[in-house]
This record gives structure tokens, C-alpha cells and sequence, in this order.
């Protein structure tokens, strides 16, 4: 029940994202320049004579001078319409619809955060895929070879734990060239956040292998002939899925705000992309916020995202996993050991 | 005595590791500090070379680590091209400031994280438990970045507290006193943010460690001869509890490092953080170097004090 309510409240937080070509009122690009940051607008549903209308509406907005507050022109209305012009929302030509405020270029802050998740989400998924496809080759191969191979991964994952996270991120991102294209310094970061990141699930993967060579239907097969390719394939690899999806859970919160954090120190996505990091940056200002509050909107739209990530986590870990070793099984003397075993 | 040796053997083969990756690492990269200049048509390339003969980024790679392996024995840690100084100095004027930082955080963290474990492990199941737990998730996943942009904002706007930096302009001339109470305003913000990020993750261990032992037969044992309950929390299951913590311990100082580089650099507080920044936006690379070593070293120390705390805490590691 909480599973399921937690990957659904999940679903509907990527679906947003995904779709955001279609559910953001504008392009993350579109400026109004006659606009800068103006408020989030106040969606009205009754009109002057306090009617309900069935189709909500915004009014115009009006400056008193430039770079003075807004007001809103009660002469010019708007109705929102809907499933429009390819989106599922906004308002007819003169109108403007900036449900989150608008930023110093007029741009809409609800759209770019909605574009802004796909670049935040995807680094985050796809660093963590990638951390934890090298963790699975880099834990099987150390787990089920053995000897000076699994010294030599173990050993070389302890230089990446020896640095505290961010520093060897910033570390390895120093070496880098720093002026690249947004889709550039996507894959970068990817690449960075992902392979800094492989030694914990491969270390989680190499203690399931372990113990999974010791297990008696894995002996058993073993004494029937079966060839270490057959053993790994149908035995060994099935035991490490829920290991897998319980650090996916943990890896990717972990790795938008990586993203979040180098975006944020101008080392990542830049402008004109929009990336939760980046647009937080423009917020760092203490005019900026304290006169436009709405500009921290990226960074209040991570918490429902991480909160929902670290949920699943908790739910999975929680869950009696499958790995965990099933009732100890005498092992019969004389049995091979399966590759070579520790020293 | 053995064993503190072998584990600080230990963390110096980490270190050495860790430089010579860094340094091949760096040599794979494209760029250096004078690749900038080539792009510039008033410099000619036999400037730049001449340049780079000059700081000796032109020798192959075990000469210059030589090199470096030499000027950190001498205490300069390699030359910084960008503060045309030797790094050393540079770093031991930073150093001390994230030492205190990560220092205050870890220990009030650690401080709060304790009893309010132990406080939930021992009320399981009720109602306070549950809003803690959910209340602490709610902070874990507050991005730092949100956190201490939105509490250095309140400080600016309401005045209580200092809005960045480590000292008041002018804290030279005041007294030894009131300079300590200046520094302690300033930490505020900053051990907030970090504290508020860590303690979800120290409560919840400390809560698991605690519960698991509760639920061991001795603690049932020790119950059922009549000990006091606070008496039987604080004596008999926190010291039974602790070692897990112990080995967390280690961790949690490597988190809080890489959050501290963070912090640091939003409040403006003179650590390794904003150094390490300014290094690789210049292309720094001996001054990027240093700070990750300096970050390394202590983090190892800090591991390398949870090891021997664990050694003497655990009486099992001593016989194996």
C-alpha cells in the first residue's frame, strides 16, 4: 500500500518532468522582456460580481514604473485555456501566465522548472545506471574471481572512498575544460557523477556474491557440472537485483543534488538550459530573494522528489530482501571452491 | 600499539595513492594552467613554452611528481601559478577554518543525535517516534544549497545573526573575548545548515543500533532484574550500541567535509571550500591538489580515530 502509493506519487513527479514540453505554459527559452520578475500570478475563479466561472482566468499586469511592483490591470482579463497551441495550458497573446513568477528576463519560472527537472532528473538516473553497472562488473568480477583481482578493485575503490565525495567530484571536474555546450556538460557530469560513484554498489555487490558462492543450490549446481558463466547468469546475478534497486533508490537522490550542487557552483549545465542548480544560482543574491521569493522554486521542487526517492529507499530496505542468506546449509567437505578464494 | 601502527601504514599507502591518481589523472587531462594564453593572438606559443618550461610543466610525469614529492617534504606542497606563492602556506591559512566548522558540526550533531536515538529506540512504535522519523526525512531532503541561502537570508533580514564570513569587519582590535563571541555568531548558519543535514541520517543509525540491542537477550536479562530504565539505556545498551556508531563515526566526518566545501562557499567562510573553487576556475592545479590532499588527510585522520576508538571500544577486533 505505501509502496504503491509512493511509486505513484513518484510517477506522477517524472511524468510532470517528462512532459514538460507540454505541460509548461512556454519554451524554458521564451522572455518576456516587458515582465521581469514578475509575481506569481493569481489564478482568479469569480469574477468582479464574485460569480464562480467554470474557466479560471489571470488579469493583465501593469508596472507603475519600470522596475516597480506590479499590479494587476482589473480592465484586461484572460481566460486560461486549455489543450491549446500543442500545451496543456496557457493564455491568448497579450495575456501572460507565469504561475511561479517570472525571472529577470521574463522568462517563466513553472516552465523552467519543469525543464529544468529533465536535465536534473535524467544526470541522476542515468549516473546512477552507469555507477551501478560499473558496481555490478567491478563487485561480480571481484567477488567471483577472487585472489589479486578482487585485491586490486578493492583496494583501488578505497583510494575513491579515501576523499570526501564533493571534493574528489570538484577534483575530477577541475581537469575538465570549463567552457563546453549545455549538452556537453551534461555528458560530462554524467560521466563524472556516475564513475566517482562506483565503489560503494560494487563493494554491496561483492559481499552478495561472496556469500551467494557459499549457498547450497549454488554448490549443488556447481557439483553438477554447471560452468561458472552458467553459475553467474542463472544463480549468482538474479541475487544481486534487490541490492541493485535499493542503491538505485539511494543513488539517484543522492546524485541530483550532486547535479543540483555543481550547476549551482557554475560547474555544470549552463544557461540558456535551465538545470534546478543553475537557476538556484540566480537566487543567491540577497536582492533577488528577498525581493522575489518565488526565484527559490527550483530548489523547494527538489523535496518532493528527494522526499519520494528516500521513501522508496526506505520501503525497499525495510523489506526482507531475497539476498539475505537462507538458512545456513552444511557445507560438504571436500567441495571445490568455486575460482579461487581468499587468501 | 601493533595495530595503530598498521592502520596508520595504512592510511599513508592511501595517501600516496591518492596523490600519484591524482597526478596521472591530471596528466590525462587536456589544459593547463598557460592553455588559456594560446588562445590569446598577442602571446606567442614560444612564450607560452618557454612559461611552461619555466615552471617545469614540460618534464615527464615522475620527475614533476619527484618534484612535488619534494617541495610537500619541504612544506610547500608545490607552487600555485594563479597566487604565484608556494601552496603550503595558502592551505594552513584555510585549514583551521574548516577544521572548526566540520569540527563544531560533527560534535553537536553527534551531541543532539544520541539522545534523541536512543529517546526513539526506547519509545518505538508511538507517536513521538513516528514524527521524528517523518520530520527528519523532511530535512534530508531539504537541499543544503536551499537551506542556508533561505537562513542567510532570515539573518540579513531580521539582523540576529551575522550574514556570512567568519569574522566582523574590524574584529582585529577587539578583545580576546568578544572576538570568541563574534567567531561563535558566525558559526551559526553554517553548523545549522550542516547539522540539520546530517542528523536524519546519525538518528536514524543511532536509533537502529540502539533498537537491535534491545531487543538482545541481555538487555531482556537486565530488564528482568529490576535495572532502572535510564540507568539500563545509558549503561548497559550505549555502550553495547556504540560500536556500529563508531565505524559511522568515519563516515559521517567525510560527509560533513563535502558538505562543509559547500556551505562554505555560500556563507563565505574562509575554509579549504572557496579555495578549492577559485583553484579550478583558474586551472590551479598544484593549489587543486593540495586542497584534495588536505581534504584526504583528514578525512583519513578522522577514519584512522574511529579505528583506534573501535579498537579500544571492541574488545573482538583485539584477539582477531
Amino acid at each position: 500500500m505505501k509502496l504503491s502509493l509512493t511509486l505513484a506519487f513518484l510517477a506522477v513527479l517524472h511524468a510532470l518532468v517528462v512532459l514538460a514540453a507540454w505541460v509548461a505554459p512556454y519554451h524554458y527559452a521564451e522572455q518576456h522582456r516587458d515582465y521581469p520578475f514578475a509575481p506569481p500570478a493569481r489564478v482568479h475563479f469569480t469574477d468582479a460580481a464574485h460569480r464562480f466561472l467554470l474557466r479560471p482566468f489571470v488579469y493583465g499586469l501593469t508596472q507603475d514604473s519600470p522596475g516597480g511592483d506590479y499590479r494587476e490591470d482589473r480592465s484586461r482579463l484572460y481566460p486560461i485555456d486549455f489543450f491549446v497551441r500543442g500545451r496543456l495550458f496557457g493564455v491568448g497573446a497579450p495575456g501572460v501566465l507565469f504561475l511561479w513568477g517570472s525571472d529577470g528576463y521574463g522568462r517563466d519560472v513553472f516552465s523552467r522548472v519543469l525543464y529544468g527537472g529533465q536535465v536534473s532528473l535524467l544526470t541522476g538516473l542515468v549516473a546512477a545506471f552507469l555507477s551501478l553497472s560499473l558496481g555490478l562488473l567491478c563487485g561480480t568480477l571481484a567477488g567471483f574471481h577472487g585472489g589479486w583481482v578482487d585485491g586490486l578493485l578493492m583496494r583501488g575503490g578505497e583510494l575513491f572512498l579515501a576523499l570526501p565525495w564533493l571534493y574528489l567530484l570538484l577534483g575530477v571536474r577541475a581537469f575538465l575544460p570549463l567552457h563546453i555546450s549545455p549538452a556537453q556538460a551534461f555528458f560530462l557530469l554524467v560521466a563524472i557523477i556516475g564513475t566517482v560513484g562506483w565503489v560503494r554498489p560494487a563493494r554491496m555487490v561483492r559481499g552478495v556474491v561472496l556469500s551467494a558462492r557459499e549457498r547450497g543450490f549454488v554448490l549443488a549446481a556447481r557439483g553438477f557440472g554447471a560452468s561458472p558463466g552458467y553459475l553467474m547468469r542463472r544463480h549468482i546475478l538474479p541475487l544481486t537485483w534487490s541490492v541493485l534497486l535499493t542503491q538505485a533508490t539511494v543513488l539517484i537522490p543522492r546524485y541530483i543534488l550532486a547535479e543540483v550542487t555543481l550547476s549551482f557552483l557554475g560547474l555544470g549545465v549552463g544557461e540558456p538550459v535551465p538545470s534546478w542548480g543553475n537557476m538556484l544560482a540566480e537566487a543567491r543574491q540577497y536582492h533577488t530573494l528577498m525581493a522575489h521569493a518565488w526565484m527559490l522554486a527550483p530548489g523547494l521542487a527538489t523535496i518532493p522528489l528527494l522526499l519520494g526517492y528516500l521513501t522508496l529507499a526506505d520501503i525497499l530496505l525495510e523489506r526482507p530482501s531475497s539476498a539475505d542468506p537462507a538458512p545456513p546449509i552444511e557445507r560438504p567437505s571436500g567441495a571445490l571452491p568455486l575460482g579461487s578464494r581468499e587468501g | 600499539m601493533k595495530y595503530a601502527a598498521r592502520r596508520l601504514l595504512h592510511s599513508l599507502f592511501l595517501l600516496a595513492g591518492v596523490s600519484l591518481l591524482s597526478f596521472l589523472f591530471a596528466d590525462l587531462a587536456p589544459g593547463d594552467f598557460f592553455s588559456e594564453m594560446r588562445l590569446d593572438p598577442g602571446v606567442t606559443s614560444a612564450t607560452v613554452d618557454a612559461l611552461r618550461a619555466r615552471h617545469g610543466l614540460d618534464r615527464p610525469l615522475p620527475v614533476r611528481y619527484a618534484a612535488w614529492l619534494g617541495s610537500m617534504a619541504r612544506g610547500e606542497f608545490g607552487y600555485s601559478l594563479a597566487y604565484n606563492t608556494a601552496v603550503g602556506p595558502l592551505l594552513r591559512q584555510r585549514i583551521p577554518g574548516t577544521l572548526l566548522l566540520t569540527g563544531c558540526a560533527t560534535l553537536l550533531a553527534w551531541l543532539m543525535a544520541i539522545p534523541l536515538g536512543i529517546w526513539n529506540a526506547a519509545r518505538r512504535g508511538t507517536w513521538s517516534d513516528s514524527i521524528t522519523k517523518a520530520s527528519l526525512s523532511i530535512f534530508l531532503s531539504i537541499p543544503d544549497i536551499l537551506l542556508a541561502v533561505i537562513l542567510l537570508a532570515l539573518a540579513v533580514e531580521t539582523g540576529w545573526l551575522p550574514a556570512g564570513g567568519m569574522h566582523a569587519p574590524g574584529s582585529e582590535s577587539l578583545a580576546a573575548e568578544d572576538r570568541f563571541r563574534d567567531t561563535l555568531r558566525h558559526l551559526v548558519i553554517p553548523v545549522a545548515v550542516l547539522v540539520l543535514g546530517m542528523l536524519p541520517v546519525l538518528v536514524r543509525h543511532v536509533r537502529a543500533s540502539v533498537a537491535e540491542c534491545l531487543d538482545s537477550p541481555f538487555a531482556l536479562a537486565a530488564r528482568a532484574h529490576g535495572i532502572p530504565r535510564r540507568r539500563l539505556l545509558f549503561r548497559h545498551i550505549l555502550p553495547a550500541a556504540l560500536n556500529p556508531l563508531i565505524t559511522l563515526f568515519g563516515f559521517s566526518l567525510g560527509t560533513l567535509l563535502s558538505a562543509s566545501l559547500l556551505v562554505e562557499v555560500l556563507v563565505g567562510w574562509p575554509g579549504l571550500g572557496p579555495l578549492f573553487l577559485e583553484a579550478i576556475m583558474a586551472r590551479d592545479f598544484a593549489l587543486v591538489l593540495g586542497v584534495v590532499m588536505s581534504s584526504t588527510t583528514l578525512l583519513i585522520a578522522g577514519n584512522l580515530i574511529a579505528d583506534l576508538l573501535l579498537y579500544r571500544a571492541d574488545p573482538r577486533i583485539q584477539t582477531s
